[in-house]
């Protein structure tokens, strides 16, 4: 008989007393005896080699106790494969201070280790480097000679190239009595988690390091770590139980990792690396691209021929990739489709995933072609879509183990008002404003990874659970702990979530919005195991009230095992623990997704956003007054944390649209505006008022929660939602992110 | 914006006279005493000069709920109260601080009870990753204190010097305004 008084609950985070008090500790948090400081030096030329390095006035100023450059630094791994992390795009990993050759502006070039934070950062002044400087490149637009094909590798499993064509397009096309052939470009965009990048490496003696990182994935960066500077992985503890958010920034060891465990091997002492919020720029982004779109309808809006071709920057020594090109045709009925999708090197830091990767930049570009569409129809947009909804999934001909977007548009849409909408451009307003309404479609893969669970029954008949997971802030810990609650039958007091720890049994990286599926499932088929264990157990003791019963007419409630028809016979979890000698009782088991039953489905995620814009009649300026975002995502485990994964990432959404650019000197090569105060992104002035639905999504086949996952699909819809919405208010239409109020002026 | 602009131009000041080695030469990185009262308590730390207040917290007297998010007073992670008004802690040198009553995320708490802003922050699941969240709950307590903010839009306004990436600004801006209604902040 399944009770779950947990699942479904809105329940509070389970951190949030630590949280709010101060105490949670993050990686940069942790008090340790004698520690040591690292500051980073960064090169401060794009391309080129360093021709001299001279420390002697940094190593002289008291207090400083090593400079590490590509001249003194200890041996290491001479492998690329050693420094390749589970989340290495194909090419050649970059190794930090390991020669003289610069490959991006503000790379790593040396660190500084004092006694104090203080004397670090200023002796980092004075490290003096002589740089030889060659020719670079820094933008897509004007390098689009040099676009290729990416390179294939093992990352690219999840991340395939386009598909082969469909038909004829060109002819399509050509024949086609409406179409519209539209540009767009993104720019750079960094990740800028609140918190900086960080780490604090504990020397513990005998090759052993305890190591407090900023991470998505501790065991990603425990197995980095061993590998490059030759540890065994028992030896490496990596610990990430706060993240203060990363949205993919922490999928890959960043190099203030790499510098604090050299240091501290080195030294043989503890060191913590904290980069500056400029040097956060240094890192991992969203790539800058150019995409070109050719879409066509019949005379009935129904669409005929797509070409969606995407130039993406990446660096000079890996090929990052996303999948931009091909997700029109997992969400529309196209017959001629043409996707193409290069890369296109440039002199910068290697790109990484970041929120909605690839899905948020080309359902910008998708829909708001679909959107001229219904202008040049005369049809209205929701219409429009509702004309090309896909039943099957149109790229595969496979069913979609569900599919609840019909709900999503017209929930989100009643709630928005969109009935209300005179679709004349510039036809609303309100007082001085231009009001526009725009909607678009989100669209998202239901990702699943293996995961292990190591399930115990404690002495004291609790539940814990643990896993090598962290806690972005996506309420992984409260979810999880819900789950396995539920599963046991237990109140939430009495279960112990431990995660946030390479300790702990396998996790993926936490991405692709796919923990809730991957640690969720394994949580139940862990739990099932303990359950049966238990059950034996229960079997076998002396004079058990249960020893004759059949399995499925027991129940698991309140921390006992009980008849379902008469709860008063039961046995108590302690009892079972005092009938094993007072030992825990334990299980190991991994879940992962059942492939061959999925192999015949089509597994995604869907979202609609409404969208309501002011525009300022003088100034341009532009404010989204609301918004509302219907998502299906399967079962929601806690409505709470995921209304604000939606919620935040819909704030992502007017980020990308209206705000958030990481703006490059082509001259210079580098970012000019890589702080907090240039680099805008929503403040509480601009948030307005956001809504959020869950569409009912029953889905029995995609796992044994019927859980999807929503830490990306809020923010999908949104940029295109918005640039729809501002072409309603004014008649213009800005195909460039973010959309600035000085293009709109005459 | 809140910034306290006297801590501005003292910082530039003594760094631009520390870092000038040939006016100063032997003097920038000499420890000396600093007398800091946080949260209730005298502490006595030597400390270098251009130590910020943020720094001196976290790194000496181990309260690491105040955050660095940026070092440049550009987000408000760093936020706590000084003689009762919000400052950016990471803008303010300690040794210029000696003798006002500081009070940081560890100093709200009541006791074991938390303050009713702590409480709402939680009711109303204004954090994702927390790492803002001391930031936003001084800042607010010291917005409470100013008596300026009338409405919601103007508490969105003044609450605007402290960012929130995960984008919880909804659940932020709700809490505030519960307590702030219910008159339950002091």
């Amino acid at each position: 008989m399944a009770i779950k008084p947990n699942i479904g609950q809105p329940l509070n985070r389970l951190e949030g007393r630590q949280k709010v008090t101060g105490s949670a500790k993050y990686a940069a948090d942790y008090h340790v005896p004698q520690l040591l400081y690292g500051y980073v030096v960064n090169s401060t030329i794009t391309k080129g080699k360093i021709v001299r390095v001279d420390t002697s006035a940094a190593k002289a100023l008291p207090g400083v106790v090593e400079v590490l450059t590509h001249e003194n630094r200890p041996g290491l791994a001479w492998f690329d494969l050693q420094y390749a992390d589970m989340d290495a795009p194909p090419g050649t990993v970059f190794k930090p201070l390991h020669d003289n050759k610069i490959r991006f502006n503000g790379q790593p070039v040396a660190l500084v280790v004092a006694e104090e934070f203080e004397i670090a950062r200023y002796a980092a002044s004075l490290v003096q480097l002589d740089y030889e400087e060659e020719p670079f490149v820094t933008s897509v637009e004007a390098n689009l000679s040099k676009a290729r094909p990416a390179k294939k590798g093992i990352a690219t499993a999840l991340k395939p190239p386009p598909p082969a064509p469909t038909g004829n397009f060109e002819k399509a096309y050509e024949a086609a009595p409406f179409k519209v052939d539209a540009e767009y470009y993104h720019g750079n965009e960094h990740h800028n988690p609140m918190e900086l990048f960080a780490t604090t490496t504990v020397y513990e003696g005998n090759g052993k390091l305890t190591i407090y990182d900023k991470t998505q994935g501790t065991i990603n960066n425990q197995l980095f770590v061993a590998n490059v500077f030759g540890l065994r992985y028992k030896d490496v503890r990596v610990l990430a139980p706060y993240v203060g958010g990363a949205f993919g920034s922490g999928l890959r060891p960043q190099y203030q990792l790499f510098l604090s465990v050299m240091a501290a091997l080195h030294l043989k002492r503890n060191v913590r690396v904290v980069l500056d919020r400029h040097q956060m720029f240094t890192l991992a982004h969203r790539p800058q691209n150019l995409q070109q779109l050719q879409f066509a309808t019949d005379e009935n809006g129904k669409l005929t021929a797509a070409r969606h071709a995407a130039f993406v920057e990446t660096s000079s020594y890996e090929d990052y990739t996303e999948v931009i090109s091909s997700w029109s045709h997992r969400l529309y009925p196209i017959s001629n489709t043409r996707f193409e999708y290069k890369v296109v090197p440039l002199d910068l830091s290697t790109p990484t995933d970041m929120r909605a990767p690839g899905g948020v930049t080309a359902m910008h570009a998708i829909e708001c072609t679909m959107d001229q569409l219904a202008y040049k129809l005369g049809i209205d947009p929701l219409e429009l879509r509702l004309r090309n909804y896909a039943e099957v999934d149109p790229s595969t001909e496979k069913p979609f183990t569900s599919k609840a977007l019909r709900e999503c548009y017209r929930q989100a849409a009643d709630s928005f008002g969109w009935s209300n909408r005179n679709p004349e451009p510039g036809s609303m307003t309100r007082g001085n404003k231009l009001v526009g309404y725009g909607m678009a479609t989100g669209v998202w893969d239901a990702y699943q990874f293996p995961s292990r669970i190591e399930a115990i029954l404690t002495k004291e008949g609790k539940l814990m659970i643990n896993n090598a997971v962290t806690d972005i802030g996506t309420g992984t810990f409260t979810v999880m702990t819900q789950i396995a609650a539920d599963e046991l039958g237990l109140p939430i007091e009495d279960v112990i979530f431990g995660y946030g720890d390479s300790k702990k049994p396998f996790s993926m990286f936490q991405g692709g919005s796919s923990m809730t599926s991957s640690t969720g499932v394994a949580i139940v088929m862990a739990a099932k195991a303990l359950k049966k264990k238990l059950l034996e157990k229960v079997k076998e003791m002396s004079d058990s009230p249960l020893a004759d019963a059949d399995e499925k007419d027991l129940v698991f409630r309140n921390g006992r095992i009980a008849l379902v028809n008469e709860p008063s016979v039961h046995i108590n979890f302690q009892e079972i623990v005092a009938a094993n000698k007072g030992q825990a009782i334990k299980t190991t088991k991994m879940g992962k997704p059942h492939l061959l039953k999925l192999r015949k489905y089509s597994k995604m995620t869907h979202s609609a956003s409404f969208v309501e814009v002011e525009v300022d009649k003088d100034l341009k300026t532009i404010t989204v007054t609301r918004a509302v975002t219907a998502v299906a995502a399967g079962k929601i485990i806690n409505p709470r944390t995921a209304h604000s994964q939606i919620s935040g990432s819909m704030v992502w959404g007017i980020s990308k649209a209206l705000q958030e650019e990481s703006v490059i000197d082509e001259n210079l090569g580098k970012y000019v505006n890589a702080n907090l105060a240039e680099y805008h992104i929503p403040t509480h002035a601009d948030v307005h008022q956001l809504e959020v639905i869950f569409a009912e999504e029953r889905d029995e086949l995609i796992n044994e929660l019927g859980v999807k996952g929503v830490g990306e699909i809020g923010l999908v819809a949104m940029p295109a939602a918005i640039a729809n919405a501002v072409f309603h208010a004014t008649g213009k239409r800005i195909n460039k992110l973010p959309i600035h109020f000085d293009e709109l002026l005459e | 914006m809140f910034i306290a602009s006297d801590d501005i131009f003292h910082k530039v000041w003594i760094l631009a006279k520390t870092l000038n080695p040939m006016e100063n030469e032997h003097q920038f990185n000499e420890l000396q005493t600093v007398r800091l009262k946080v949260n209730g308590e005298q502490h006595e730390l030597l400390l270098l000069p251009w130590v910020s207040l943020l720094d001196a917290l976290r790194e000496h007297l181990d309260l690491t709920g105040t955050k660095k998010g940026c070092d440049h007073g550009q987000c408000g992670a760093c936020t706590v109260l000084c003689d009762g008004k919000r400052i950016l802690s990471c803008l303010t040198l300690a040794v210029l601080k000696e003798g006002a009553e500081i009070t940081t995320i560890e100093g709200v708490v009541r006791g074991n009870q938390l303050h009713p802003l702590q409480q709402a922050f939680i009711d109303h699941d204004a954090f994702q990753c927390g790492y803002c969240t001391p930031g936003q709950i001084c800042s607010a307590i010291g917005l409470f204190k100013e008596g300026k903010a009338k409405t919601r839009e103007d508490v969105k306004e003044l609450m605007s010097g402290n960012l929130c990436r995960c984008g919880a600004n909804i659940g932020i801006i709700d809490a505030i305004m519960e307590v702030k209604d219910g008159g339950m902040y002091e």
